[in-house]
């Protein structure tokens, strides 16, 4: 037999101390694209970098103003690559770019009209969560993901975020629930499911979309490629907002599991959404 | 690779399909396709090819017949080869192509149609019921229905419903670019995402006929290796959180937090994403081969510490031991893939019987033969092969270190050490990778540098089916144990 208990000693305390201190490799960490510079004398061809179409460029009225939409980036780098004059990757897993209380905040540049939104969906979110501070309960519900999402949820339980220090716990009735946090695609067979769950869950309830599948859709999501051959909606939708009503958007592909805690502590104003918007 | 003429009966070719597999090939899989007849010929209608995989040796043979145009039904392989039993209901729920003589041919990609029964009962007897487990269960799991029918304690017969997270991948690849494709192919099964990524790059190199650099090869089995070792300590936490080792669970999703960290530390994905690309890999290693190799030293001196001691802890040895077998003659007749088949004595690997990239330049130490099949089985497969991914990182990292000092010096940072030019080229090819889960085959068609069809088959599909057939005297709460000892994703098997 033997003695776990003391095994358990060997590396002493792993936990990090994020959200009270910083935590390395937190920062270090490699979010979602952002831009560098929006106007480029040369726009044409910058949107065909991006296989998921986030990127537009020169298409509005603002002739050569370059976009990015961070709910469908999955990450692949592949226009920062191509072109470190406009994009780069966002530093942190917990930083700005890391969540928004709004599907618009994940456009970058912020479009400034947004920042009022966002105040207000802010103010009202607070207003709903404000009993839920100290003591989270979270419902995780797999709506079509790839299953790499539910290793980083799953690894907030492990000693090195351990979520419980954080009053965070994972529950398995949606009854207890006061966060659903969802991930995948939004397949159509779960469509149904996750819409009980969430209306088995008492008010005041948030809805998390953690990955840019479920923000999006991202790769999965029909139509949005430059070659119009699937126009199958049976299967893989545009994200789960279509199915429940999301507050808080978290892109990656996956999210890293600093990208997800942040989201949960986001979602009932434990710590701020960053710079997005006024605070 | 042989795509034989299509004027065979479907009959006959099932008999040699089946001759095949009881000559020692193993049956890989079978799926269809519509094939639109060619603009030129008139009058020609739109017809259903079936394609069986069989891995022979060295190779993975196609086996294709076309149904007469008009004709949606034949003869199910199913009674000759038991292994295509989930293959043919996929197929009759995707083409509506009806296999006649097909043991049952239910519902399996689309359930939740009104003939698909809320609570299904296979065993009629006093006291029986079925216990719906899922889609939504406890715990951060994937979604999938267990459907358990038991009297109270025993679990006479299990059914699951599988597709609820049915995305749509394999219509999502056509039309896909090449380069493209091969992102979807990581984010088919995101825990076997190397495993993916190799096995669709390697159908696009085939048909190219490009060979990458040696350099990437050796990359590519690390991010492989260290996928794999993921995906076994991810197994052995679920399994010590099924018997309640608290200190044994936290201790490995320690470990497994570590391999995810040092994978971030070589590409910047926890899950290697972004490495291989058609013809190679998109970079060298960001961290030093010194640094790669003293971190796989004390990785494997901690995990495999704490692994011995979990095979040395009897009340958690007791809840796997004799749990789930699976019989050694059925794992041989199903072809059953990874730790799975090689605990029941059946030793399918890719890695050994069709090397790729590095891998035939490096020596694979062998493992232990397993007969008993049980769970316990299959998590000592698991640790052997931990110890020998380990053995393969460490003659990958030394390698890349030697190359580093010589070749690499003169072309740092440039594109051509680790990527060999990789035009796409049209035509058909089976690419193939040892995902932790069991062999995983892409069977890819590119037309005019696009993906007109991709087929990924899954380990997980193809050893999923498998767990209807393990609970011989097991009891409800064997049921996490079984479960998680299979390993496998439900992503692989929903695509």
């Amino acid at each position: 037999m033997s003695l776990w208990a003391l095994r358990g000693l060997r590396n002493g305390v792993v936990t990090t101390k994020w959200p009270k201190r910083a935590d390395d490799y937190a920062d270090g960490w490699r979010g979602p694209v952002i831009v560098r510079s929006r106007d480029v004398a040369e726009p044409g061809g910058l949107s065909d970098l991006c296989p998921t179409g986030a990127i537009s460029a020169g298409e509005d009225a603002q002739a050569r103003a370059v976009r990015l939409d961070q709910g469908r980036c999955i990450l692949c780098g592949r226009c920062a690559e191509a072109r470190p004059d406009v994009f780069a990757w966002s530093a942190g897993a917990t930083g700005p770019d890391a969540a928004a209380l709004t599907r618009d905040g994940l456009l970058v540049p912020h479009l400034p009209e947004n920042d009022e939104t966002v105040g207000v969906v802010r103010a009202r979110l607070r207003e709903r969560t404000a009993a839920l501070r100290r003591s989270l309960h979270v419902r995780h519900v797999d709506c079509g993901s790839d299953g790499s999402e539910e290793w980083e949820v799953l690894a907030l339980l492990g000693p090195v975020y351990d979520v419980h220090r954080l009053g965070v716990f994972f529950t398995a009735s949606p009854r207890h629930a006061d966060i659903l946090l969802v991930t995948g695609a939004g397949s159509a067979g779960m469509a149904g499911p996750l819409r009980t769950t969430y209306e088995a869950m008492p008010d005041p309830r948030v809805v998390i979309a953690a990955g840019t599948d479920a923000v999006s859709g991202g790769l999965l999501s029909v139509g949005l490629n430059s070659v119009g051959l699937n126009s199958d909606s049976a299967t893989a939708r545009g994200g789960v907002s279509g199915i429940v009503p999301v507050d808080v958007w978290v892109p990656g592909s996956p999210p890293s599991p600093f990208g997800i805690l942040n989201a949960l502590l986001i979602a009932v104003g434990r710590i701020g959404d960053g710079a997005k918007g006024t605070q | 690779m042989t795509f034989p003429a299509t004027g065979t009966g479907v009959a006959e070719l099932w008999e040699e399909l089946a001759a095949r597999i009881a000559a020692g090939d193993r049956f890989g899989g079978l799926f269809a396709a519509v094939r639109s007849p060619h603009s030129g010929d008139a009058g020609a209608e739109a017809a259903v090819v079936l394609s069986a995989h069989v891995a022979a040796g060295a190779g993975i043979d196609t086996m294709e017949v076309a149904l007469p145009p008009g004709v949606a039904s034949y003869p199910a392989l199913t009674p000759l080869v038991g292994a295509a039993f989930w293959y043919e209901r996929v197929i009759h729920d995707e083409f509506g192509v009806v296999s006649l003589g097909h043991p049952r041919l239910a519902p399996l990609v689309l359930h939740g149609s009104p003939e698909d029964h809320a609570l299904p009962r296979n065993v009629a007897g006093y006291g029986m019921f079925t216990i719906p487990h899922g889609p939504v269960r406890s715990g951060v799991m994937e979604s999938i229905e267990y459907l358990v029918e038991t009297p109270g304690e025993a679990i006479p017969h299990l059914n699951m419903r599988v597709f609820y997270k049915h995305r749509g991948v394999e219509k999502r690849f056509a039309g896909m670019s090449a380069a493209d494709g091969v992102l979807l192919a990581e984010r088919t099964e995101g825990i076997a995402s190397v495993a993916h990524a190799l096995a669709y790059c390697h159908a696009i190199e085939r048909m190219a006929g490009c060979v990458p650099p040696e350099p990437a090869g050796l990359v590519r089995v690390l991010h492989a290796e260290l996928e794999r070792i993921a995906n076994h300590v991810d197994v052995a936490a679920k399994l010590a959180d099924a018997a309640g080792l608290a200190v044994a669970a936290a201790r490995f999703a320690f470990h497994k937090e570590r391999v995810l960290r040092l994978v971030s530390g070589l590409c910047g994905s926890r899950f290697g994403r972004g490495v291989v690309v058609p013809g190679g890999v998109s970079a060298l290693p960001r961290m030093s081969p010194g640094a790669i190799l003293a971190e796989f030293g004390r990785l494997e001196k901690a995990m495999m510490a704490d692994a011995d001691s979990l095979m040395a802890t009897s009340s958690f040895l007791d809840r796997l031991r004799t749990t789930g077998p699976l019989p050694p003659a059925r794992a041989r007749e199903h072809g059953a893939l990874g730790p799975i088949g090689k605990a029941s004595g059946f030793s399918a690997d890719a890695r050994t019987e069709r090397p790729y990239d590095a891998y035939p330049s490096l020596g694979m130490p062998p493992v232990r033969a397993h007969e008993t099949g049980d769970a316990l089985a299959r998590l000592a497969v698991r640790w052997d092969e931990t110890v020998q991914s380990f053995d393969l990182l460490r003659q990958a990292a030394g390698g890349l270190a030697s190359k580093a000092a010589g070749e690499l010096a003169g072309t740092a940072g440039g594109a051509g050490a680790t990527v060999a030019t990789c035009e796409p080229v049209a035509g058909r090819a089976v690419g193939w990778a040892e995902a932790p889960q069991g062999e995983v085959l892409y069977d890819v068609t590119l037309e005019d540098g696009r993906i007109s069809r991709c087929h990924p088959r899954s380990a997980s599909f193809h050893n999923l089916v498998l767990m209807h057939e393990v609970f011989a005297g097991d009891i409800l709460t064997d049921f996490p144990f079984i479960e998680a000892s299979f390993g496998l994703s439900v992503a692989g098997v929903a695509l």
